[in-house]
């Protein structure tokens, strides 16, 4: 079962290979048959879990400095490593159906595609400080490429945008996991979390430089000016990578290293972590209200979004001891819930770009009249993104505030804030949805194609996760729930 | 003479090698066959000396001037290794005719022979001569760019501040001779701990040979002259200065250093901190002001310098074998990436030119994608950056040793000036992948060296810690 945990990172790095490789129709199939095999791979993790870590490699690497190649999967990451695959897949999958008429050979993007994969991969089950650090870098260079590579007129800047940002995070993370790894004596995550010895100074001071490595990534305002950008001008499967699952590795890096490893630390910045979660719930939103470009406003959406997940977090991280939390609960449900409704968001607005050459919401409208069935998916997502009950996006975002609340003092204002901004979202997708399906067709809508065979076997799985996670929130955080609860006791007991 | 003789076998070889490139200069005259016999003759070597079991020479009852251990072992493998990889990359420049390929090729061996004795040389003047026959070849094999003004006055240059750091380093070894009355490292560690008026002499000496032995490492403030020496001469040579030279400075150092002993720690630790510091910053300072690309690795490689000497500074604080490991190791990991940056930019350069301005690289990256790849991962490995690990690990070495030291201070110099590095490598990495005009010539043997670096990057990242136990006193 453990060898499993291997084949994550091996399987995608062969598809990557033989992608670039074969090149062509023969590349884009053997990268998604990769990806096949490696969510294949991912779904038997699941059963016959371990307590604590349901499963777990740990192979020495490098025992001079006690660096371990230490891989491990629980209720925390699984999901999380769920959702990389199944994007992963669709993309390579969407790629092979509809290769982009323009740009390098697109085998090569699918390839780059797995690399990614890799690389969340590695942060997702990531146990040693290292493997992590490593992981979180590699995932840099393969979308710096599909920017720069496929992205629309302007991709050289953002990528440029993209690289740097993310750059100077990466400095501060290998600072902050070097400055843990050499002042505890260890790099294990796993023992770090159970046998905590950093003093509370050490801790505060290396959670503050870690927090603004993973908030470039997740992103928090006001670092999250790269996005926009990188959202904009991506091809469409690069969106949905990047808001699907590559801003998660902020999220959970926050909650893994951050809350895990320092927890004293984590309590300490909360509240400001917390302020600035709320500053970017509204600010998002009102960009959003402004917003008059499809993929400009997808993406500051995901600004608001994230930062519901980090106000869960800020929330999760004060009230102590992570099992109980409802706020590490309710960012783990945000995370996923995130990932899938505004991969299908992309993947929509690709759709509508492909065939109307524009995103200017001025340009669109009429969307129901000539496409009836891609109208009705993008009101379904704006309705599952806007958090109405029933669907995926409500857990999150309500039981962030439920949490804030909880913690009383100022922290229920930041909770009445932060449901204000709720309301904005509402109002935002509402006005997108009616400049987009209602009122007369435009021109650039009439007689568009409809939707395709690949389009729909995309969309589908995604529009089925957002239902079923609305419905039953604790397929993700029942085990999360479980594994925390694990750590915790063992913590005790020990 | 009592000892072993057969661990001389190394020297030896090298030797032959070089006087084997002699003779088939004299008889071929063919480029093809000088170099092959290079080639083979450094291969042979570092085979032997792979081989050659660990044994003592010219021994008397105290001590011997010649250990063939561990660290000989790898400093004569490594000269080897590089001097292989140097003429292979020199051949397309050779195959030109502007440089007479005998004599190149019988320089190189001969700085390689000076390079494997130093590994075992253990007595100041075998070390000194040693370090001597490693420089003398490079003053000509840097001015052997015949046409070029650049190169002639890059080799003055080297030869003036190197004639002066070899009398300071001369000096310093008379100064410890005069104190003890001994030359042999081994020895010298009981012998130096002396005490009265013969004190302040034996650190003086001392001191002045750290001094001249920083020169051969361009260590601030004795590396001024890298930057023009390696931009005039020929891009190998400038390969094999800021490898094999490094090489053999840094071990001289740490011969001396350690063989200096525990009495002295308080005085070469905080020397090298100081060294090491300034070089940190100075270099990796600069080096973001570079618009040559080899100007920019030249600077880069003293930053480096800093990073290789920085565990020396916590000397006295934590065990020594820990100190010099990290050095070592760190010195291995650098060799590797730094000999696969300079493959890439001789591989991507048209045969007999310099390195050129980083402008001129704009669009390599899409004229020569793989090569490309290949050198932004040897610089990306510089930088110490995934995915290139290897470098990652180097820093993660040096850091560590550091820290259980707890030399807070140099921690940050070497932490800051890691950061800045990162924006020195960014510089040189930007312009391959910019839009541009820039084509690369065919450089099928070039490619091939350059692959099997990366390999070697690739492998010394995956495995750390088979470096990490090489490095093992």
């Amino acid at each position: 079962m453990s060898a499993l945990l291997i084949g994550l990172l091996v399987v995608p790095l062969l598809g990557a290979v033989a992608g670039f490789v074969l090149g062509g129709r023969a590349g884009r199939i053997a990268a998604t048959v990769a990806a096949a095999l490696t969510l294949a791979a991912v779904v038997p993790l699941a059963f016959d879990r371990g307590a604590g870590m349901w499963h777990e490699v740990d192979a020495a690497w490098l025992p001079d400095l006690g660096i371990r190649f230490h891989l491990g999967v629980d209720g925390v990451s699984y999901p999380l490593v769920v959702l990389t695959a199944l994007l992963t897949l669709l993309c390579c999958a969407y790629t092979l159906w509809r290769p982009a008429g323009e740009g390098p050979d697109t085998a090569r993007l699918s390839a780059l595609l797995l690399a990614i994969e890799v690389g969340l991969m590695g942060v997702f089950t990531g146990l040693d400080l290292i493997v992590f650090f490593i992981a979180f870098e590699v995932v840099l260079l393969p979308m710096y490429a599909v920017i720069a590579g496929w992205g629309g007129p302007d991709r050289q800047r953002a990528a440029r945008k993209f690289a740097l940002y993310t750059l100077s995070g990466s400095v501060l993370l290998l600072i902050g996991v070097l400055g843990i790894g050499l002042r505890a004596g260890s790099f294990d995550i796993v023992t770090l979390t159970q046998h905590p010895t950093l003093t509370r100074g050490t801790q505060i001071a290396l959670f503050a430089v870690v927090a603004v490595a993973f908030a470039v990534k997740a992103p928090l305002w006001p670092l999250h000016t790269w996005l926009p950008d990188a959202h904009t001008e991506a091809p469409t499967v690069g969106s949905v990578i990047l808001a699907g699952v590559l801003l998660k590795m902020g999220t959970y890096g926050l909650i893994r290293v951050g809350l895990g490893v320092l927890p004293e630390g984590a309590r300490a910045v909360a509240p400001v972590l917390g302020v600035l979660a709320v500053a970017a719930i509204i600010i998002g939103s009102l960009v959003c209200l402004a917003q008059s470009e499809l993929k400009r406003l997808i993406a500051y959406s995901s600004v608001g979004h994230m930062g519901f997940v980090l106000l869960g977090i800020a929330a999760g991280a004060t009230s102590g001891g992570l099992a109980h939390s409802t706020g590490v609960q309710a960012a783990l449900l945000g995370n996923v819930a995130h990932g899938v409704i505004t991969g299908l968001l992309f993947f929509l607005a690709g759709a509508i770009k492909d065939r109307t050459h524009t995103g200017w919401l001025d340009d669109l409208g009429g969307l129901r009249e000539s496409s009836p069935a891609m109208a009705g998916v993008l009101g379904f997502a704006a309705l599952a993104s806007l958090g109405l009950p029933g669907l995926a996006g409500f857990w999150g975002e309500a039981f962030a505030v439920v949490a804030s609340v909880q913690l009383g003092h100022g922290w229920i204002a930041l909770g009445a804030i932060a449901a204000v901004g709720g309301a904005l979202t509402a109002a935002y997708l509402l006005r997108l949805l009616r400049r987009v399906a209602h009122g007369p067709a435009t021109s650039a809508v009439t007689g568009i194609a409809a939707v395709s065979r690949a389009e729909r076997w995309a969309w589908a799985p995604l529009v089925l996760l957002a239902l079923l996670l609305g419905v039953v929130p604790a397929l993700v955080s029942e085990v999360a729930a479980h594994s925390l609860q694990a750590d915790e006791i063992e913590a005790v007991t020990r | 003479m009592r000892g072993d003789a057969v661990s001389l076998l190394p020297v030896y070889l090298a030797a032959g090698t070089a006087v084997l490139v002699f003779l088939c200069d004299l008889v071929f005259a063919r480029v093809a066959v000088t170099v092959g016999a290079g080639v083979l003759g450094a291969a042979a070597t570092a085979v032997g000396a792979a081989l050659t079991r660990r044994g003592k020479a010219f021994c008397d009852d105290t001590a011997c001037s010649w250990v063939f251990d561990r660290p000989a072992t790898l400093v004569a493998v490594a000269m080897a290794v590089i001097t292989a990889v140097v003429l292979l990359l020199s051949v397309p420049t050779l195959r030109l005719g502007e440089i007479p390929a005998g004599e190149y090729a019988f320089l190189l061996t001969a700085s390689m022979t000076g390079g494997v004795a130093l590994g075992g040389a253990r007595d100041l003047i075998a070390l000194i001569v040693a370090l001597e026959t490693l420089t003398l070849p490079l003053y000509v094999l840097v001015g052997l760019r015949r046409k070029s003004v650049e190169s002639a006055q890059a080799s003055v240059t080297f030869l003036l501040t190197s004639v002066i750091a070899t009398a300071v380093t001369l000096l310093g070894a008379a100064l410890v001779y005069a104190a003890t009355g001994e030359v042999r490292l081994s020895a010298l560690t009981t012998a130096l701990d002396v005490s009265g008026p013969a004190r302040p002499l034996a650190g003086a000496g001392l001191v002045l040979l750290i001094a001249g032995l920083a020169f051969k490492v361009a260590v601030v403030p004795a590396h001024a002259w890298a930057p023009s020496t390696y931009d005039g001469a020929p891009l190998p040579v400038a390969a094999y200065l800021s490898t094999a030279s490094k090489l053999g400075g840094i071990f001289a150092l740490l011969y001396v250093v350690v063989g200096a002993g525990p009495a002295w720690y308080h005085v070469t630790g905080p020397a090298l901190g100081v060294l090491a510091g300034l070089t940190l910053l100075a270099g990796s300072l600069v080096a973001l002001r570079q618009r040559r690309m080899v100007r920019l690795l030249a600077w880069s490689s003293i930053a480096q310098a800093g990073f290789l000497l920085a565990p020396l500074a916590a000397l006295g604080h934590a065990a020594p074998a820990d100190l010099v490991t990290a050095t070592v190791a760190y010195t291995v990991i650098y060799l590797i990436v730094e000999l696969g940056a300079f493959a890439g930019v001789i591989s991507l350069r048209p045969a007999g030119a310099d390195g050129g301005d980083l402008a001129e690289y704009a669009g390599i990256g899409r004229s020569a994608p793989l090569r490309s790849a290949a050198l932004a991962f040897a610089v990306v490995g510089l930088a110490g950056l995934p995915p290139a690990l290897a470098g990652l690990f180097a820093k993660v070495f040096v850091l560590r040793a550091l820290v259980d030291a707890r030399a807070w201070a140099m921690v940050a110099v070497v932490a800051v000036a890691a950061v800045v590095g990162l924006a020195v490598y960014l510089r040189a990495l930007l312009p391959l992948y910019r839009s541009g005009t820039a084509a690369a010539p065919r450089a099928v043997l070039g490619s091939v060296v350059l692959g099997v670096l990366t390999l070697a990057a690739v492998v010394a990242g995956f495995a750390p810690q088979v470096i990490f136990s090489l490095a093992r006193p």
